[in-house]
């Protein structure tokens, strides 16, 4: 993209898409706030990949909305990427990916987008937003493979974007990552080897059910999105709970 | 009896445009080196985010720079900073020297005066004479050129450490780099043991003549 010399002001030579811009008659609006949002998101990488997973529930409020809206999105053979918080910013940040990613082909170089490029483009994008006060009210899981490397990264609205071996987010942060921490630092320490692509998904599995014990806002149908070196699947699961351990929980009689 | 809760009218969310990620930065400039470290802990709140994020960030071969605070602002700073290092090697055929990279970086952080970036900065390297050479700032841009420093959560906790022992130097006593080091690694251990936002590891860059050697110190994990 070309920048004429004297528009140029720092931080403002990136590909950002030019959104949410104000305009003169715009009324400062404050508490921007989600309307209909979406639970936690979880990733794990294992030793060929990276899996998310996903429920496929919108909430409006503490009403169960939207019960078949799928959040796992597939980039390109190469990346997955997962989203959580305001339902319609996803989508429209999918819809810019997906333009991305068909300009990208049209070129038919055979060269096709990297997760961590994507990844520092969300940030970016994201990070305009929040410092217009206009956020993208969502948190973004990108999952893919970067030079045969697995690849897993977050990025939140503000921007704050990092990189990690197991990501969870909103509830999943306190209820599922330190389960998904333990065992792959176990796998670690005992094998000193990173989890096996079936163990990965058994972990999710296990972590969805957790969070849909304990969070309201859960749903039993959800997505596993598993990216490897040669391919891309999502899975469509649904739960199977045992309420037998809600008779556990006692002193609220 | 029925008690009604008057929760008042329903509140909108205001969005908050800076996160705290914690994390702090230890620098310590001597004859001939400078040191600075920074724990890889990034967090929010009671989470982890990730046990292994450094904040140190290398411009040149003769500078680093530690950011800590909010870290949207830190990744767009330290990019910015960064293309600018670009643009002045391409213009310059020349690195661009610690002093004047301090420069430029109070000039970026004062350009946002009125919606700061959230970033505590240490730049540490080595000068036109081969010295070693720090500057410290505030989020808005103040500058100042120190001896030893620290900054983020942890900045309170260990300046007076640092004081205590570097505080009365004179020049006919200088801190040799084995003693720096081993400051920058009690003053971590101990603030990991007070701040829940210092923690996981230590990184730290020994800026020489001849290069930057790096090294990991473990930290509390809790």
């Amino acid at each position: 993209m070309y920048v004429k010399r004297e528009d140029w002001i720092p931080g403002n030579f990136k590909n950002v898409p030019d959104t949410g811009r104000s305009t003169q008659n715009d009324i400062v609006q404050h508490g921007w706030t989600p309307i209909t949002t979406t639970t936690s998101v979880l990733g794990v990488v294992f030793e060929s990949g990276v899996a998310l997973a996903a429920d496929t529930l919108t909430s409006y409020g503490s009403m169960a909305c939207f019960q078949n809206n799928p959040r796992i999105l597939t980039v390109n053979q190469n990346i997955i990427v997962a989203a959580a918080g305001e339902y319609s910013d996803y989508q429209f940040i999918r819809d810019i990916v997906e333009e991305k990613v068909r300009t990208e082909k049209s070129l038919n170089d055979g060269i096709s987008m990297k997760p961590k490029a994507l990844h520092t483009w969300l940030s970016r994008v994201l990070y305009n937003r929040r410092t217009k006060m206009k956020p993208l009210w969502s948190t973004f899981l990108v999952a893919g493979i970067q030079n045969d490397v697995p690849f897993l990264g977050e990025i939140d609205k503000l921007g704050t974007a990092f990189v990690d071996d197991q990501i969870a987010n909103g509830y999943g942060a306190y209820l599922a990552l330190p389960l998904m921490r333990k065992a792959i630092d176990e796998k670690r320490e005992k094998f000193n080897s990173k989890l096996t692509k079936d163990e990965a998904v058994d972990l999710l599995k296990k972590c969805m059910e957790v969070l849909y014990y304990r969070d309201a806002r859960s749903h039993d149908k959800y997505q596993i999105g598993i990216v490897t070196k040669d391919s891309v699947e999502i899975q469509n699961l649904v739960l199977k709970p045992n309420w037998e351990v809600a008779k556990l929980v006692q002193g609220y009689e | 009896m029925d008690t009604i809760i008057d929760r008042g009218a329903p509140k909108a969310r205001n969005f908050e445009p800076y996160a705290s990620n914690g994390g702090s930065i230890v620098a310590i400039s001597g004859k001939d080196f400078a040191i600075v470290a920074s724990d890889t802990r990034l967090s929010e709140g009671y989470m982890i985010y990730t046990r292994k994020q450094s904040k140190l960030f290398q411009l040149s071969d003769k500078s680093v720079l530690g950011c800590t605070g909010c870290w949207c602002d830190t990744l767009s700073l330290t990019n910015i900073i960064q293309s600018q290092l670009k643009s002045y090697l391409y213009d310059h055929n020349t690195v661009m020297q610690p002093n004047s990279i301090a420069q430029l970086l109070s000039t970026l952080l004062y350009s946002r005066r009125f919606f700061p970036y959230y970033v505590y900065n240490v730049l540490a390297g080595l000068d036109n004479n081969g010295e070693g050479c720090l500057y410290s700032y505030d989020p808005v841009g103040h500058c100042e050129k120190v001896n030893y420093t620290a900054g983020g959560s942890s900045g309170v906790l260990m300046q007076p450490f640092l004081d205590s022992w570097l505080g009365n130097r004179t020049t006919d006593n200088p801190v040799t780099e084995e003693e720096a080091l081993s400051l920058v690694k009690d003053a971590f251990t101990a603030a990991g043991e007070r701040d829940i936002y210092t923690g996981d590891e230590v990184v730290y860059n020994i800026i020489k003549k001849d290069g930057i050697q790096t090294g990991v110190v473990q930290l509390r994990k809790d």
